[in-house]
């Protein structure tokens, strides 16, 4: 359907007589630029469009494709960047610069390269939307399963094997459907599962203070909210970097164009820890910065979770993280505010709350049509104006998810990283991992975390009476307590992201530093009973020497070294 | 083409609606014809079959229904050239400073398209501003953007100035420019500028873009968007460095809340727009530099932070775009420190690319995080001994409390003309660190401590 441009206002443009359905995408002006129909009044639409709409006029022919909003999903995906709207970004360069300029297109899965494909199904076999009909190899370490689209079914008449690229039919089913490599889906629907299981397995982060004392569960959902400078980006790429997943989806939203070029950077060079390939290959990346158009920010997000429900579709463990929601709902509060919509809270749209739960819940463990056991995990940033956790986007995402790790601006102005406040944050995993913890980490690392919380909540309450009569005025027990609980936070919570070693801490380590320091502890504790005085426990070599030990190559000589020395340190004390 | 439409129906603030129009492109530039002969610009806001909304640069005073209005067919454009340098122009683009008009090579959209983050080089060279604040504890890097959060009366034009005048990249002798964007700032100031600028000669390597004080508010929408407009020019087809000092944010975003409030628009916190971190982020996000070209942008706005509240929309907002801030501090100031630049909760998030072995010396991390941690702690203690007193705390804390004051009194402390590089930055940050005893240093690698540590230097 063929119509006209009757208004344009910024990003918000009216047109006539195109007959649409909601969300349909539509091309506007003569340059063609990506819309999406969001109101429809009588014969006018609204159209939300993805580019820049300066020098468009009244009267510009408008053309819809009568489509929604859809991905392109195949072999291809992994390694790509793209924007908000799926468009790959080095073929954007390729086209037009170093600057993007507007109104041009290109697929989101290349049609150049052919795909080695085996069939897994034979001609006469039925199935159904869901089921894998064949393998490619998309990268050394990963096999992508080519599923029957959800919602068709059949029996096979035709099953071809070898070479193709994504869009040539490889399978022709019974009701005539021919299918390729590629599959398109509409980014605002759910893709549909068999059905969703509860998270029983940790996602490993090797971040000392997220896996050991605020876990998510692969197919949970986080938070992590801080004020500007408090180290979300930092804390996100690590968990890009570094969680145990097939594959992971780094939504940039409304964010910085350095730190992208950041991460298209580092990426490449570094090592997946599990397979020792480059991280890359495990990778789809999203950029839609903040200076591109508030549209497609919009539909980033959207974009990104599609993609990571296909490969869990696949059986995968998929990783998602959103840096940063509250530039999504800010976009949505944009569009909304040109709708001229009624405002909610602080000018956010009335359906910010069902949106943001909306997208949440796509995460999730899954049981998929295909059969297979798959996940989700969404960990999204949130970033609070003036670092204020009651406004409405935190508050609407912490009644979402069951993970929150608070992000404190003081901390990181101590340079205490990552600057997660042991104090606020909370996992409501803690005691549906307990089980997995006790097999795959130590049969008392329940114990020792439980402990080590206690510690520091014990140290919060010192605090406030060092605050008035200094430390010298404590007794001595509390002395000690406010010793181990500094040597937790230095020692085991404090991480370096930018260190080689420290960066990544398997449980292992995990495990083994905890340890010590409980060590530590019990043996002070016993020798302070035993009359020994605490100056002499404070002056101990080996104490300080554990600090450094989280920096060594070799963790496990070095720490077996510091050990023996604080087992000597500790008879010479004496005190018996 | 030149059709002159005299069907203006209502005005309002610095708006105009007309009817009966031809067909007209949103964002278009406008020229108003007045009755009494004088002519004024605008752009197009909002364009429908029926009516169209025009924004009036200079202001609607003495425009009535017989005005007449001529869309130029075309969005507002920066004429370009290399002649740029050395000249002063009005906040949109007029010569003031009497010379002639600039003849350009190219016409360029004022509004920028965005830099796709693909081509973007992360940007991890090194400049040294010879201030230890910045340098030791906050490095700028060639392609940031980092602003200065500073109050009313805080000496923030001094800190820029000296940043523009001792900037530079060590070893290097590049190509750079400033390129100077004064947003609503009064006369006097904006004569200081020029003063320096004149005094060490670094006028004829800027190109200076003025809306002050007294010129029409709507104009500071467009002021920075000339200036980052030439300024990209600059870096991208001629490979020089610009450093784009943009003064004062703050000024911006209050005209962007008085254009908002004069469109009707629903506002957001504190009256401000919306899209006001949209808005904000296609100025900041200019900076940077581009894979396999020479040039390069980078920002270095002043904001001046209403009440010193750094949870205001303004600095709450830059501070999410930009990467990191430089905060000044009015109790730094009243202690007669200058520069007053209160490290801790000043950031800049691409410190870590551009220090280290080969940019600036392998130890720089480590002294930093430990400075950072050192002076945290000392003033905390601070607090603690206004209730305590000093006498109370233990000997370890009273070292750190005199830390934190060698930290303001040798390491921020220095003179407005002072150029320290590096190296002085780092053994000034060694001396202070020696006075506190060797195993409070976590934060530094034994093997920094044996290479450069003042006490092991003079055991060697």
């Amino acid at each position: 359907m063929n119509g006209e441009i009757y208004r344009v206002a910024g990003p918000v443009v009216t047109v006539t007589g195109i007959k649409p359905k909601m969300y349909d995408v539509v091309k506007v002006g003569h340059e063609g630029l990506m819309g999406e129909v969001i109101r429809i009044e009588g014969e006018k639409a609204t159209v939300q469009v993805y580019e820049d709409t300066s020098g468009i006029k009244p009267g510009e022919p408008v053309a819809n494709t009568g489509m929604p909003l859809s991905v392109e999903l195949g072999p291809g995906l992994l390694e790509s960047i793209y924007d908000g709207i799926q468009r790959p970004l080095e073929v954007l360069q390729q086209k037009m610069g170093d600057f993007i300029e507007r109104g041009v297109t290109a697929n989101g899965l290349t049609r150049e390269k052919k795909w080695e494909f085996t069939p897994t199904v034979s001609k006469g076999d039925s199935v159904k939307g869901g089921d894998i009909i064949g393998v490619v190899q998309e990268t050394p370490n990963l096999e992508h399963k080519i599923m029957v689209p959800p919602r068709k079914s059949g029996t096979v008449e035709d099953i071809k094997s070898g070479k193709f690229v994504v869009d040539e039919t490889v399978c022709v089913l019974s009701d005539g459907s021919e299918l390729s490599l590629m599959q398109k889906w509409p980014v605002r629907d759910p893709r549909p599962v068999d059905k969703k299981l509860s998270p029983t397995k940790p996602l490993v982060t090797g971040q000392r203070i997220l896996d050991g004392m605020f876990p998510v569960a692969k197919g949970g959902t986080a938070a992590i909210p801080g004020p500007f400078g408090s180290g979300k980006t930092v804390t996100q790429q690590q968990l890009a970097k570094w969680s145990d997943t097939d594959i992971v989806v780094y939504i940039g939203c409304g964010e910085r164009g350095n730190e992208m070029a950041d991460v298209l950077n580092e990426f490449p060079e570094l090592e997946d820890p599990k397979t020792g390939r480059p991280l890359m290959e495990r990778t789809v990346l999203i950029a839609n910065t903040s200076n591109m158009p508030v549209a497609a920010r919009e539909a980033s997000v959207y974009t990104g979770i599609t993609i990571a429900e296909y490969y869990r579709d696949m059986g995968y463990d998929v990783s998602l993280m959103a840096d940063s929601t509250s530039r999504w709902a800010e976009a949505m509060r944009e569009i909304s505010s040109r709708l001229e919509e009624m405002p909610g809270e602080e000018g956010y749209p009335a359906y910010l709350s069902a949106r943001l739960s909306e997208f949440y819940e796509r995460a999730g463990a899954v049981h998929s049509l295909a059969g297979l056991d798959g996940s989700i995990t969404v960990i999204g940033a949130v970033s609070p104006p003036g670092g204020d956790f009651s406004e409405p986007v935190t508050q609407n995402t912490l009644r979402i998810v069951k993970v929150f790790w608070a992000l404190d601006a003081k901390l990181s102005q101590k340079r205490h990283f990552p600057a997660i406040d042991w104090l606020t944050s909370y996992s409501l995993y803690n005691d549906r991992l307990a089980g997995w913890f006790t097999e795959n980490v130590g049969s008392d690392w329940n114990e020792l975390r439980d402990n080590a919380m206690d510690i520091l909540q014990e140290e919060a309450e010192l605090q406030e009476i060092v605050q008035l009569v200094g430390s010298d005025a404590l007794p001595e027990d509390q002395q000690l307590t406010l010793e181990i609980a500094r040597m937790l936070r230095e020692y085991f919570l404090q991480q370096n992201a930018f260190h080689p070693v420290d960066t990544f801490c398997p449980f292992d380590r995990q495990y083994k530093l905890l340890k010590s320091v409980s060590q530590f502890g019990e043996k002070a504790t016993d020798k302070m009973e035993n009359g020994v005085p605490i100056n002499k426990i404070m002056e101990m070599e080996s104490k300080d020497e554990l600090a450094k030990v989280k920096y060594e190559e070799d963790f496990d000589a070095a720490l077996e070294t510091i050990m023996a020395k604080m087992d000597e340190e500790f008879t010479q004390l004496g005190g018996n | 083409m030149t059709k002159e439409y005299k069907t203006i129906v209502d005005i309002a603030g610095p708006l105009i609606f007309l009817e009966k129009t031809e067909p007209v492109g949103y964002g278009e530039l406008v020229q108003i014809n007045l009755p009494d002969g004088t002519t004024k610009r605008g752009q197009v806001l909002d364009t429908s079959a029926d009516v169209v909304v025009v924004q009036v640069f200079e202001g609607t005073q003495g425009l009535n229904d017989e005005s007449g209005v001529v869309f130029s067919g075309d969005t507002i454009k920066l004429p370009v050239a290399k002649d740029l340098l050395g000249r002063i122009l009005s906040g949109s683009g007029e010569p003031l400073d009497g010379g002639p008009r600039i003849i350009p090579e190219k016409r360029v959209d004022v509004n920028g398209a965005s830099m796709n983050p693909f081509s973007r080089r992360p940007p991890d060279e090194f400049i040294q501003t010879g201030i230890s604040t910045i340098d030791g504890t906050n490095t700028l890097v060639r392609g940031q953007k980092l602003p200065i959060f500073s109050g009313s009366g805080l000496p923030h034009n001094e800190i820029a100035l000296q940043i523009a005048r001792q900037a530079k990249v060590p070893g290097s002798e590049e190509d750079f420019a400033v390129v100077f964007a004064a947003m609503g700032i009064t006369n006097e100031e904006a004569q200081s500028f020029m003063e320096d600028f004149e005094k060490t000669g670094a006028l004829e390597r800027a190109t200076v873009f003025l809306n002050l004080a007294d010129d029409p508010a709507v104009e500071r929408i467009i002021t920075p968007r000339m200036a980052l407009t030439a300024a990209e020019y600059l870096a991208y087809e001629h490979d020089m460095h610009v450093l784009v000092i943009m003064t004062d944010i703050t000024n911006y975003c209050e005209a962007l809340r008085q254009m908002g409030a004069a469109r009707e628009e629903v506002p957001g916190r504190r009256g401000y727009p919306g899209y006001m971190y949209t808005d904000l982020a296609s100025l900041y996000e200019r900076a940077g530099v581009i894979k396999g070209n020479k040039g390069s942008v980078t920002q270095f706005s002043i904001l001046t932070m209403p009440g010193d509240d750094i949870t205001h929309p303004i600095p709450d907002l830059s501070g999410y775009i930009t990467e990191g801030q430089i905060v000044v501090s009015r109790d730094l100031h009243r202690k007669g420190i200058y520069p007053p630049i209160d490290v801790l909760p000043s950031l800049s998030r691409l410190m870590n690319s551009g220090i280290g072995e080969g940019k600036t010396r392998d130890d720089h991390k480590a002294v930093s995080d430990q400075l950072y941690a050192g002076y945290a702690e000392g003033r905390d203690l601070r607090g603690l001994v206004a209730i305590v007193g000093k006498e109370s705390l233990s000997e370890r804390d009273q070292r750190i409390l005199e830390f934190a004051d060698l930290f303001e009194d040798r390491f921020v402390r220095q003179a407005k003309d002072e150029d320290r590089n590096i190296e002085d930055t780092l053994s000034i940050a060694w001396e202070i660190l020696s006075e506190l005893p060797e195993a409070q240093l976590t934060r530094i690698d034994n093997k920094y401590i044996d290479k450069y540590h003042p006490a092991h230097q003079n055991a060697e």
